[in-house]
């Protein structure tokens, strides 16, 4: 009403028609596809989904097969060095343990040692969140700002480096792996670096810049739970020590989920080990450092080839088997029903 | 005098006595001028002194009193923006929400994502509304501001002259010169108009949309004044009522400085935002100004609907919160437990900033907080913003349909309401109206009957219909425009055996078409200045007399020479008094031709004063027989008359006369011989046309448009046009009408009592300029008039018998035309003596001066006068349907919609109209009830309920065969395809008073549909509402006219037709369209689509959420129910807002599930939004379980492939994150029944950008969004196969059953839905063949329904029984074909009627038959014209036993209808 009045009736006038226009869009009818699903269609889908699958899902299975993987509890057999443990007042003790174990045949190609831990829930929100990822980047910053409270400062205000529960509870043990053969005791060459993401070594992690590395820290103090500061993490490889170090880039790398590997070493292809690790006997020599037993974890430590398609993991194989398997038999229903309706269907069928 | 005016007066007189409302008046110097004077009490009264601008202060104080003329219509102003925005923002639900997330995230205990992050939802939602408000209210302030500095011209008394100001300095009390074609700024008291009678028209377009000028009367005592108006003089004070929305009621006084009051009410009243028309110059006094004037206090905005699948929403995401709450719950107590776990904390478990721990009880309490903002998405919030954008589109798209577009008006669709365009789709019940909405309210003159002789008027029929038939062809209409002939021509060349139906014009009405065709031509729309001007249409204006009429008529004209006996007299002037009734009881407002809206007041020069009809006859006689060759031009010298007569013409005349005389007797003894007496009407009528066009000829222009306040008021002036009683001029005191001699006669009005709906009559006082009688001259509906006749009851005198023959005759055709459908008037005179004239008058002149209770006053004076009147005949008027109007009550019917017309007509009229438009049918069974008693009316309805009941349960096992198309009947809903309700006013006041409304209920629900006749507007909009709300059911109202409004409002969608009576039916409607016909695409296409869209959309969002933020939840099953996220925030957040929206939103707004063609030709698929098919509790049901599976698949596929590796949180995350969105999309893509270019560069795109966006986002961010860090995720899973199997296989088992599902329906589905589906994939030429198959499938059970033989007989039992029953006994229909075959009514032309009539229905068609074989039957007995007409149905060979039933069930029905005349005396 009030727009009515508004205008002056002259303007009417000179009004362009309020006729819509005459378009495809403005009319509903823009040049459309029509999938309908007719037998023909709904059937060949069921029944070449199904073959994908199931051929995907043999190779798949094929593949995974051909994983050679060992994996060995540590924290049952290390009992003693565990009990050690469970009394935070011996921290600084060492314990050492061997575990013994016999490859019955050989694992060829590239061989992986990882750790592995069960329940211990890096993916705990507070504890994915309690990280300086600017301090990692060697940024001088006030981590008291950061989400690493309560590790980050001791109370007489020294920084912790790095900060956060993350780094304070970093996988700690020592595991070195010896080869038996005819009594002689071979340690197997093992690669401590390269094992990390590249862009996390190269990029994310950076120490602080400074003429050594020791000095970069000079200001700081470890986490509570280490023994050691973090520029002595590794003091062979400068390259490797302080936050580029490759075990604490990839234990910062929180886990997706409480049981969980980490890539600790590489076996380095050389002599003896050249095609992998040849059948025989080995011992893990394990300097037993990461409590465990009062969350109610385990310890593994992990031989492992890879494949193209991944690991050890059979699941993906058998799900594309499965899935394929049921897409078939759904084509096979469909078509059973179609055959056993057809006669009553008296309309309406192309 | 009224009671309350004069304890106003009281009140105002006594003095001082302040209340505590007064302090006000008090602190301000309003009184001023008066304080020695009492004073008024202000909670009441509005008090006005005139401007005295210059000098004194009380008008100042009495301007800060009252509100100025500036309007402010914006909500906000500058300062208030910020703060009120806000306010009303913050109590929408959803944004509470969104706050009370953000609150909960402040809590460093609960904090799951960054607090600035979270915010930012809120703040864009708030910031977009924000904008949205800002540039609505700016808009509405820049037209404030075009409004407010308009100009208009006000007195200052210091200029002594009317300056010019802007509307917004006009205040009360100043004096406003107003110009023609001017808007009127403010409330305006008229004090003086340049129209020498004190009248000013007014255009109220803009307020109501009505285009008929309306008077307004100066002030009385103020309409004499000849000379210019004087503010300075003018010293009175105006005491008036207090500001109201009333449009149509005011009242007040004026109060002269002698105390002398002088009453006033609204029509003194210039109202703001009318326009003055027809009117040189208006001075007045503002009374309101700016938001007090009674059209700003009209204006209320548009009122806020929930559309159904809204509803439904809400009952749905309520379950979404308490799915929510679940989840939080498990949440809460599954960490509760795990944390209780632990005898030590682990390293993992971290401490306080303190280093304290919290309990497993406390640290479960908060995690449930932190559940709720971390699964916040399962309320989508999204969903209510996506609607609001589908809806803009759809209506979009609706308001852009061309179907929907009418081009006559140049108006398309107008979507008043934006956010119920899906409950279209959904409408179980349609409420109509009938007079404008059905029909085209052009109302058009069929028959009349004079003295109880039925005229039928077949030429004019047949007229109409070749008019119909050229309507459709513009080309043929404008060529016909030009072919004009002289009046009496067309009417030879009618009567005459032209093959060639020409439809038949006359001049100046046929200019008058050709400039208003032109001009829609040419402009492209009409301009709402001038067309919609209430000229009316050829069709209306143009009747063709009915030839023995327009004989008669002219013989009445010549009788006195030919001395004719006391009966043919007596005929004759009852005709000539019928026509002039015709003529002058009425408010037509006369204009020429030429000028249109100058209107003809002055009257004509030439008064025939002082010449008596005997004279003027006299004088006839002495021309002819003087057998003069000259021919006496009316010419402006002579004061006699000016009648042409060419004396050559006189011997065939006689001639004529005698061989009409032979015509009728030949007409009425042998009826069959057609050629013999056309030809004798031809030399008849031929003759006679020289006579008379000589006179026409001769006479003044006859180019005359009226204006009426009623179309069927103009429908009577054209027809005594038609008769050449032509109304010349009308002015307040006198009108002037030109007889068929060509004399203008001018009757004094003495009185116009004007028409309400309570008399449901008018009448005219006049006197005879001849004979100097009083005469009153009445026109109403026919059941008031004749109970107000001379009371016949001793019949002595033979003209007392006549006159109850006469009232008798009358009423059977009265009950004939209405049977027809039309509308039908009576027309009464009485005379009256000067002495009782007199005493009423002086009545009268009491009732008017009274001021307050005027109304019952005039009313009671009215009732008196209309009393003991001779009737002189009666009208019937067709009000035509609309085009197509069957059409869509078939297809809606189809369509499942039952379709009840509400109207305040006559229950005849509307019975009729509904058999012609196919509401009823004619096997139906037809129920009426009329009563106005309780018990009656119970005991009627459970009657009738029983005989429904055991009806439609003898037909149920037969409609239970089901066919292999599922019909969705579901045996409450079913309508019984063969019972109609008639119900009228009365009987629905005592339904609703008796508590019957159940059974009532009950009833329709069984009934095919429903007619309520005589109804207010309040009773239509409580049937709307107890339909409503009793069966919960979808309702629509469509209406288009001020008594519809409230029928519109109560109804869940109320759709308004911008037509002929004006705009508040649009005003009050959601959407506006101009046609009936319009209605079918607007449901079955656009309602279906609409429905479709949304409903699909609703469930897909729910689905979506549901499916993506379980994912999340499963999540936590894996890390401590710790409020952990493997998804980084922000591609979470632009999951929703980016990766996932524009498909779907695409998808609501243009998805074809079956194409319109198919969607019209099966009306059945309506049936699909009207049982919420689509977006119903199960579907929703089965859609969460189903997302459920989804997400279940979508999670744990990567968690089993991810299983014991090293894998990280972010990195297991992103396949999840792309999975899902793959999932997500396919899932959309199997919905989707239509892809057109933008589905797919939506869904492409959609994927596109999602990986696009991923990839730059993970290698652009090192520590950007510390301390979560997904940097250069997305590129490591890519160089990974894993990564591309875990993608291909989970989609596909993730949606596997969905496609299993759709596999089946697709192949083996019978729904319709799919049919349809299929059946647009066909070509053209088999899509028609297929839609003919389906539907005569989907057809046959409701065909099956109709009631065998068997049955049938069964049932004309009971209904028998039912007849004998007091209530219900049957009348036999009586028609009164005895007048019809007497009047020469030959078999052929019957014949000739039923061609041209298909489109009236078939009723028509069969009672013609009918009667036709009747009389074929009966041509031997007398024709008594009593024949009732179940008995005589001739049965022609070939008919089945289907049609027997069928004519069986007609007969009964007309029987059952017939029956509710009786029910009505009781």
């Amino acid at each position: 009403m009030k727009n009515k009045t508004s205008f002056p009736p002259q303007e009417g006038e000179t009004h362009p028609s309020r006729c819509p226009d005459n378009s495809a869009f403005k009319q509903q009818k823009l040049p459309a596809w029509k999938p309908h699903l007719t037998l023909a269609t709904v059937l060949s889908t069921f029944f070449l989904t199904g073959a994908f699958c199931l051929s995907v899902g043999v190779c798949l299975i094929l593949s995974a097969n051909s994983v050679r993987e060992i994996q060995i509890d540590y924290s049952e057999k290390c009992s003693d060095c565990s009990k050690l443990r469970e009394n935070t007042s011996n921290w600084n003790k060492e314990c050492h343990c061997f575990v013994n174990f016999t490859l019955k045949e050989d694992i060829l190609g590239d061989v992986f040692m990882y750790y592995g831990l069960k329940n211990f829930y890096q993916n705990h929100r507070r504890y994915v969140v309690s990280r300086s990822d600017a301090q990692l980047l060697g940024r001088n910053v006030n981590i008291q700002k950061s989400s690493c409270a309560p590790f980050t400062t001791y109370q007489n205000g020294t920084p912790m480096a790095p900060c956060g529960a993350i780094a304070n509870s970093m996988f700690n043990d020592t595991i070195d792996l010896f080869y038996n053969i005819n009594s002689s005791v071979i340690q197997v060459p093992l690669l401590k670096t390269g094992n990390s993401w590249w862009t996390d070594k190269n990029v994310k992690f950076h120490n602080p810049k400074s003429y050594n590395v020791s000095s970069a820290f000079a200001e700081t103090a470890r986490p509570p739970y280490w023994q050691k500061p973090v520029y002595l993490l590794d003091e062979e490889d400068e390259k490797n020590n302080g936050y580029v170090n490759d075990d604490f880039i990839i234990w910062m790398r929180v886990s997706a989920f409480a049981t969980f590997r980490n890539l600790y070493r590489r076996v380095s292809r050389v002599r003896q080990f050249a095609d992998g690790l040849p059948a025989g006997n080995y011992t893990f020599h394990i300097s037993y450092n990461f409590p465990v037993s009062k969350f109610k974890g385990r310890k593994h430590v992990i031989l492992s080839t890879v494949v193209w398609s991944g690991g050890s993991n059979p699941f993906l194989g058998i799900a594309y088997v499965v899935s394929g398997t049921v897409a078939a038999l759904t084509g096979f229903v469909i078509t059973a029903i179609h055959l056993k309706l057809r006669k009553k269907k008296t309309y309406f069928q192309k | 005098m009224a009671l309350s005016v004069d304890s106003a007066l009281y009140r105002w007189q006594r003095p001082g006595a302040p209340s505590p409302s007064q302090t006000l008046s008090e602190s301000t110097p309003l009184l001023v001028p008066v304080r020695d004077k009492p004073k008024l009490h202000l909670k009441k009264w509005r008090i006005v002194f005139p401007n005295k601008r210059g000098d004194g202060t009380d008008w100042k104080g009495a301007s800060m009193l009252y509100s100025g003329n500036r309007i402010r219509t914006t909500k906000y102003t500058w300062v208030t923006f910020l703060p009120q925005n806000l306010f009303e923002q913050f109590q929408r639900l959803g944004n509470l929400y969104f706050f009370f997330l953000v609150v909960l995230n402040w809590f460093p205990q609960l904090e799951i994502f960054h607090r600035e992050m979270i915010v930012l939802p809120l703040v864009v939602v708030l910031l977009a509304s924000m904008v949205k408000d800002a540039i609505e209210d700016y808009r509405k302030y820049q037209l404030d501001k075009m409004i407010n500095f308009s100009k208009t011209r006000i007195y200052d008394r210091e200029e002594h002259a009317y300056i010019e100001k802007c509307w917004k300095d006009v205040q009360v009390g100043d004096f406003v010169q107003l110009q023609c074609n001017e808007t009127i700024p403010a409330d305006i008291l008229l004090l003086h108009s340049s129209d020498q009678n004190g009248i000013c028209h007014l255009e109220t377009a803009n307020l109501d949309g009505e285009t008929n000028l309306k008077q307004r009367q100066v002030v009385m005592g103020f309409s004499r004044q000849n000379e210019l108006f004087e503010p300075e003089l003018f010293q009175n004070t105006i005491v008036c009522e207090m500001p109201n929305n009333d449009l149509n009621k005011f009242k007040g006084y004026m109060k002269k400085p002698n105390q002398e009051r002088i009453g006033f009410n609204i029509e003194s009243l210039l109202l703001r935002g009318c326009t003055v028309r027809n009117t040189e110059a208006a001075v007045g006094i503002v009374i309101y100004a700016g938001h007090e004037t009674k059209a700003m206090l009209n204006n209320h905005g548009s009122r806020y609907k929930r559309s159904k699948i809204e509803r439904q929403l809400n009952r749905d995401i309520f379950f979404c919160v308490g799915l929510l709450f679940v989840m939080c719950l498990v949440g809460a107590v599954g960490h509760g437990i795990w944390a209780g776990n632990f005898f030590e904390h682990p390293p993992y478990d971290i401490p306080d900033e303190n280093g304290n721990f919290l309990s497993p009880v406390l640290a479960g309490a908060y995690m449930f907080l932190t559940m709720i903002i971390l699964l916040q998405v399962l309320i989508p919030i999204s969903l209510y913003v996506s609607i609001e954008l589908v809806k803009l589109g759809q209506v979009f798209l609706i308001h852009n349909d061309i179907d929907l577009y009418d081009e006559e008006a140049d108006l398309p669709i107008q979507c008043r309401a934006l956010n119920i365009a899906e409950d279209l789709g959904q409408i179980q019940y349609i409420f109509s109206d009938k007079t404008g909405t059905l029909t085209e309210n052009k109302m058009v003159f069929r028959r009349c009957t004079v003295d109880g002789i039925e005229f039928s008027h077949q030429e004019n029929a047949r007229r109409l219909d070749t008019h119909k038939e050229l309507d459709l062809d513009d080309e043929d209409f404008a060529n016909l425009q030009r072919f004009t002939l002289p009046p009496m021509d067309i009417e030879k060349s009618a009567t005459s055996k032209q093959r060639s139906m020409r439809p038949l014009r006359r001049c100046q009405s046929a200019r008058a078409h050709f400039q208003r065709h032109t001009r829609t031509r040419s402009l492209g729309r009409c301009d709402s200045n001038q067309s919609q001007v209430a000229f009316s249409s050829p069709i209306e204006k143009d009747v063709t007399p009915d030839s023995i009429l327009l004989r008669r008529v002219r013989e009445a004209a010549l009788q006195t020479e030919n001395l004719s006996p006391f009966i043919h007299m007596k005929t004759s002037t009852s005709l000539t008094d019928f026509f002039l009734a015709l003529a002058i009881c009425n408010t037509v407002l006369v204009s020429t031709a030429t000028e249109p809206r100058q209107r003809v007041t002055v009257p004509p020069p030439i008064k025939p004063s002082g010449i008596t009809l005997e004279k003027i006859h006299q004088i006839f006689q002495r021309l002819k027989l003087a057998s003069l060759s000259q021919s006496f031009s009316s010419s402006q010298s002579s004061s006699d008359l000016g009648i042409s007569f060419s004396a050559k013409n006189a011997p065939e005349y006689r001639a004529a006369l005698e061989c009409c005389d032979n015509d009728r007797d030949c007409g009425a003894s042998g009826g069959g011989d057609e050629l013999q007496g056309k030809d004798s009407t031809d030399i008849g009528s031929a003759s006679l046309d020289e006579v008379f066009k000589s006179m026409t000829d001769s006479s003044l222009p006859t180019d005359f448009c009226y204006e009426a306040e009623s179309p069927d008021e103009a429908a009577l002036v054209y027809a005594a046009q038609a008769y050449s009683f032509t109304l010349v001029s009308r002015t307040p005191e006198q009108v002037t009408v030109r007889l068929p001699q060509g004399t203008l006669l001018t009757f004094d009005i003495l009185y116009t009592l004007g028409f309400d709906s309570v008399r449901k009559r008018m009448s005219v006082v006049v006197r005879h300029p001849l004979t100097k009688e009083i005469v009153v001259y009445t026109k109403g509906a026919d059941s008031v008039i004749m109970d107000l006749l001379e009371d016949s009851a001793k019949v002595d005198t033979s003209a007392e018998r006549r006159m109850k023959r006469i009232k008798e005759k009358t009423q059977k055709h009265l009950d004939f035309y209405a049977r027809d459908g039309l509308r039908t008037l009576c027309i009464a005179k009485k005379v009256l003596n000067e002495d009782d004239f007199q005493k009423w008058a002086n009545f009268r002149q009491e009732a008017e001066a009274a001021i307050d209770n005027r109304e019952e006053l005039l009313m009671e004076t009215a009732q008196h006068l209309e009393t003991k009147l001779t009737l002189l005949g009666a009208t019937g008027i067709e009000d035509r349907l609309q085009d197509g109007v069957p059409d869509t009550i078939a297809a809606l019917r189809e369509a499942g919609i039952q379709i009840w017309v509400l109207t305040g007509d006559k229950q005849e009229t509307a019975v009729n109209i509904a058999y012609s438009c196919k509401l009823l049918k004619q096997r139906d069974i037809v129920f009426t009830i009329n009563t106005e008693n309780k018990e009656t009316c119970e005991s009627l309805l459970n009657l009738t309920l029983e005989e429904v009941r055991k009806n439609s349960e003898a037909e149920k096992p037969q409609r239970k065969i089901w066919g292999v198309i599922p019909t969705s009947f579901s045996a409450s809903e079913a309508p019984s395809s063969e019972f109609g309700l008639v119900i009228d006013g009365r009987t629905l006041n005592v339904i609703f008073q008796a508590g019957l409304e159940e059974t009532f209920l009950e009833l329709t629900k069984r009934c095919r549909s429903v007619l309520c006749c005589c109804s207010t507007p309040l009773q239509k909009s409580m049937v709307v509402k107890l339909v409503r709300r009793q069966l919960k059911v979808m309702t629509l109202s469509i209406g288009d006219g001020a008594n519809d409004v409230s029928m519109i409002q109560a109804a869940d969608v109320g759709i308004g037709i911008s037509g002929q009576e004006g705009m508040q039916a649009v005003m009050a409607s959601d959407f506006a369209i101009s046609r009936f016909k319009h209605l079918k695409k607007l449901l079955l296409v656009h309602g279906h689509w609409c429905y479709a869209r949304l409903a699909k959309m609703v469930i897909y969002f729910f689905y979506k959420n549901v499916s993506y933020v379980s994912l999340l939840f499963w999540y936590q099953f894996f890390c401590g129910f710790s409020g952990s996220t493997m998804i980084d925030y922000w591609q979470m957040i632009f999951f929703n807002l980016f990766f996932t929206s524009v498909p779907p939103l695409l998808f609501g707004v243009l998805d074809r599930d079956v194409s319109a063609e198919t969607l019209l030709g099966l009306p059945e698929l309506y049936k699909d939004g009207q049982n919420s098919e689509i977006y119903k509790l199960s579907t929703f049901i089965i859609t969460m379980l189903d997302a459920f599976y989804q997400s279940l698949i979508c999670f744990f596929f990567p968690y089993l492939t991810y299983k014991d590796s090293d894998i990280d949180v972010f990195s297991f995350g992103s396949p999840i994150n792309t999975i899902s969105l793959l999932t997500i999309l396919l899932h959309q893509a199997l919905v989707m029944k239509t892809w057109t270019l933008f589905h797919l560069v939506a869904m492409v795109g959609s994927v596109v950008f999602y990986f696009v966006f991923s990839l730059i986002y993970n290698a652009a961010c090192v520590v950007c969004n510390p301390p979560t860090n997904p940097y250069w995720v997305l590129e490591k899973q890519l160089s990974d196969p894993t990564f591309y199997f875990l993608c291909l296989i989970t989609p596909i088992t993730a949606l596997l059953p969905r496609f299993f599902i759709f596999a089946l329906q697709g192949t083996f589905g019978a729904t319709l839905i799919l049919k349809a589906q299929q059946v647009d994939k066909l070509p053209r030429g088999q899509q028609d063949l297929q839609i003919q198959k389906l539907r005569s499938r989907t057809q046959s059970p409701s065909s099956a329904s109709v009631p065998s033989p068997v049955s049938n007989d069964d049932l004309k039992q009971r209904i028998s029984h039912l007849c004998v029953s007091p209530f219900l006994h049957p009348v036999p229909a009586a028609v009164s074909h005895g007048d019809t075959a007497s009047r020469g009514l030959s078999a052929s032309e019957v014949n000739h009627l039923r061609k041209l009539t298909p489109e009236e229905g078939y009723y028509f068609f069969n009672r013609w038959a009918e009667e036709e074989s009747v009389a074929a039957d009966s041509s031997a007995e007398p024709s008594s014209g009593h024949y009732p007409l179940v008995p005589r149905r001739v049965k022609t060979p070939g008919q089945d036993d289907d049609k027997q039933t069928k004519d069986r069930a007609h007969n009964f029905n007309h029987g059952s209808h017939r029956r509710s005349v009786s029910a009505v005396t009781l």
